[in-house]
């Protein structure tokens, strides 16, 4: 029996490749009826909806699912009863600066009539078509722009806890409690980690035996440690909530993923030295002319790489939900003895795939933006050796 | 593209922003300082210990070699010592042989030089006493003879003989 040899690895293994699987049927279930919902209640509903055949009623419902749950929402919806339309979850605040400062509850939007939320003779409406908060009047009509599709309304600044603000806060909250308690376990037990905290201390470790001091070098490290931890930790943990039951979609979103990069983009340029800007303007040892040709491509260079790096991170994590979601929902569009348990192993398999990548990404991100700060620190008597 | 950019969200980015950029001071403080140091401290004494315990080995390994060139150096001084002794006690040995040997020449000197004048006084006391006891023995016979004439004349004569004799 090689199954028994090793349980609880097994156990482990199997429950952690379920996770996303449980998360995302749950979802399924929830924000398809949220979308029903929401349908219901704004009459502007354009979703390819109840047309009578019965698969076309599932794929656009799975359609429409996997689209709200890769965008960022104003409630939380941990599952939800199709038929009778109810949500099981919490509402999220609401924190609006149009002019004025406007807070309440997103239950309101479901609450009210049309869904038009009054506040302080201002009337705002969730639109359903891409999740954002439009100011509109009392009877909640939105004008589509004929082109994209997009509302015209005005688009008061959001600045509301939404579900992802909620996770960034939660993980917040999380790290700082784990990495403290890390730091006290060191002095409580005389420069030894205790208990369950110390699985992090490698992590740590090789952050900066592996990634920060090779890219970075001896001398220069250790002011960029601290960003470099918290980037690795903070896009690891966010990536892995977003494979648990909770199902949320943190690090595939761009805003996440351009805030990242523009801190590292930031970061690189401030603490750059001069042989960073000289290579940049007047790459040494090259003609004089082809210095000028260059000093645009090397200046599109210095953009290109925090780019890539948002483009990564987002493109990777946007498609793994993607995929696993899709295949997910394949499960309730073959309801068959066959199909159904082939995609559910086809999604099994992916699922642990995500695990992986849901560390090399973070990984990655980390490895690049080390790499980008060792250029902005590289030292001019390396250069020379180098050309 | 379009698409992409619709997806920007202000609010979020703001607050991704302002909680990163504060859980990044929090844990610089609280966390990454405080880890990295005691790490960092940690490698440091075992580098040290290692150290020491290199250093120790080394100190242990003189310590040895000079312990065996001491001994060495006592059993050299041990075996100089004895080897002295030896020499002293022969020399000793021998010395005493010459002097014993001087000594018992001169008391074999001495004894035979007593011995010498011992004989020569005993010669000397026994030529006295036989002269006295001859003359007292001629005397007696001389009285004796000498009442008798016949037996006077036959001593005289004998003696006379005798001393010829003699």
């Amino acid at each position: 029996m090689v199954i028994s040899r090793k349980p609880s690895h097994l156990i482990v293994a199997a429950l952690l490749a379920l996770m996303p699987l449980l998360s995302i049927a749950n979802e399924n279930h929830g924000e398809a009826t949220s979308t029903h919902a929401t349908e219901a209640v704004a009459p502007a509903g354009e979703e390819g909806h109840g047309e009578g055949h019965e698969t076309g009623d599932i794929r656009s419902e799975i359609k429409s699912h996997i689209n709200h749950h890769v965008l960022d929402s104003h409630d939380f919806t941990l599952f939800a009863d199709d038929k009778e339309g109810k949500h099981f979850g919490f509402p999220l605040p609401v924190i609006l600066w149009d002019g004025e400062l406007h807070m309440f509850s997103s239950a309101e939007f479901h609450h009210a009539e049309n869904g038009v939320v009054e506040s302080n003779g201002k009337y705002y409406v969730l639109s359903h078509h891409d999740g954002k908060i439009y100011r509109t009047d009392a009877s909640g009509t939105l004008t589509e722009d004929e082109k994209s599709g997009h509302p015209t309304n005005v688009h008061p600044i959001d600045l509301s806890i939404t579900k992802s603000v909620l996770f960034i806060i939660i993980t917040a909250i999380l790290m700082f409690f784990l990495f403290t308690r890390l730091a006290k376990s060191y002095a409580k037990n005389g420069g030894i980690p205790k208990g369950m905290v110390r699985i992090f201390e490698p992590l740590v470790v090789f952050i900066r035996d592996e990634i920060a001091i090779p890219n970075i070098g001896e001398k220069n490290y250790k002011k960029y440690m601290s960003y470099l931890l918290t980037i690795f930790f903070f896009i690891l943990f966010l990536n892995l909530f977003g494979l648990t039951p909770l199902g949320v979609n943190v690090t595939g979103n761009l805003t996440i993923t351009f805030s990242l990069a523009i801190l590292t983009f930031l970061i690189t340029n401030l603490t750059a030295n001069k042989n960073y800007w000289g290579h940049i303007f007047w790459m040494p040892g090259v003609p004089y002319l082809m210095r000028i040709v260059l000093a645009p491509i090397e200046l599109l260079g210095v953009f290109i790489k925090p780019f890539s790096l948002m483009i990564r991170l987002y493109a990777n994590i946007f498609a793994g939900h993607i995929v696993i979601m899709s295949i997910i929902g394949l499960m309730f569009i073959f309801k068959s003895w066959i199909g159904s348990p082939l995609s559910f192993g086809l999604a099994f398999v992916l699922s642990i795939l995500e695990i992986l990548v849901a560390f090399l990404q973070a990984y990655i991100f980390t490895m690049l933006t080390a790499l980008y700060f060792g250029s902005a620190n590289e030292e001019h008597h390396h250069e020379e050796a180098h050309h | 593209m379009d698409k992409l950019i619709n997806q920007f969200e202000f609010g979020l980015f703001f607050w991704q922003v302002l909680i990163f950029v504060g859980l990044i001071l929090l844990l610089k403080k609280f966390a990454w300082k405080p880890i990295l140091d005691a790490v960092n401290e940690r490698e440091e004494g075992i580098k040290n210990a290692l150290q020491s315990a290199e250093q120790a080995r080394k100190d242990m390994e003189n310590l040895m070699s000079n312990n065996e060139k001491l001994a060495a150096e006592a059993r050299a001084e041990r075996d100089a010592m004895m080897k002295e002794a030896r020499e002293i006690k022969e020399k000793m040995i021998n010395d005493a042989k010459a002097e014993a040997q001087i000594q018992g020449e001169k008391m074999i000197e001495q004894a035979k030089a007593a011995i010498e004048s011992e004989k020569n006084a005993a010669m000397a006391d026994l030529k006295n006493q036989v002269s006295a006891l001859s003359l007292e023995i001629a005397e007696k016979l001389l009285k004796d003879e000498l009442s008798n004439k016949e037996a006077q004349a036959k001593l005289v004569e004998k003696m006379l003989g005798d001393a010829k004799l003699n």
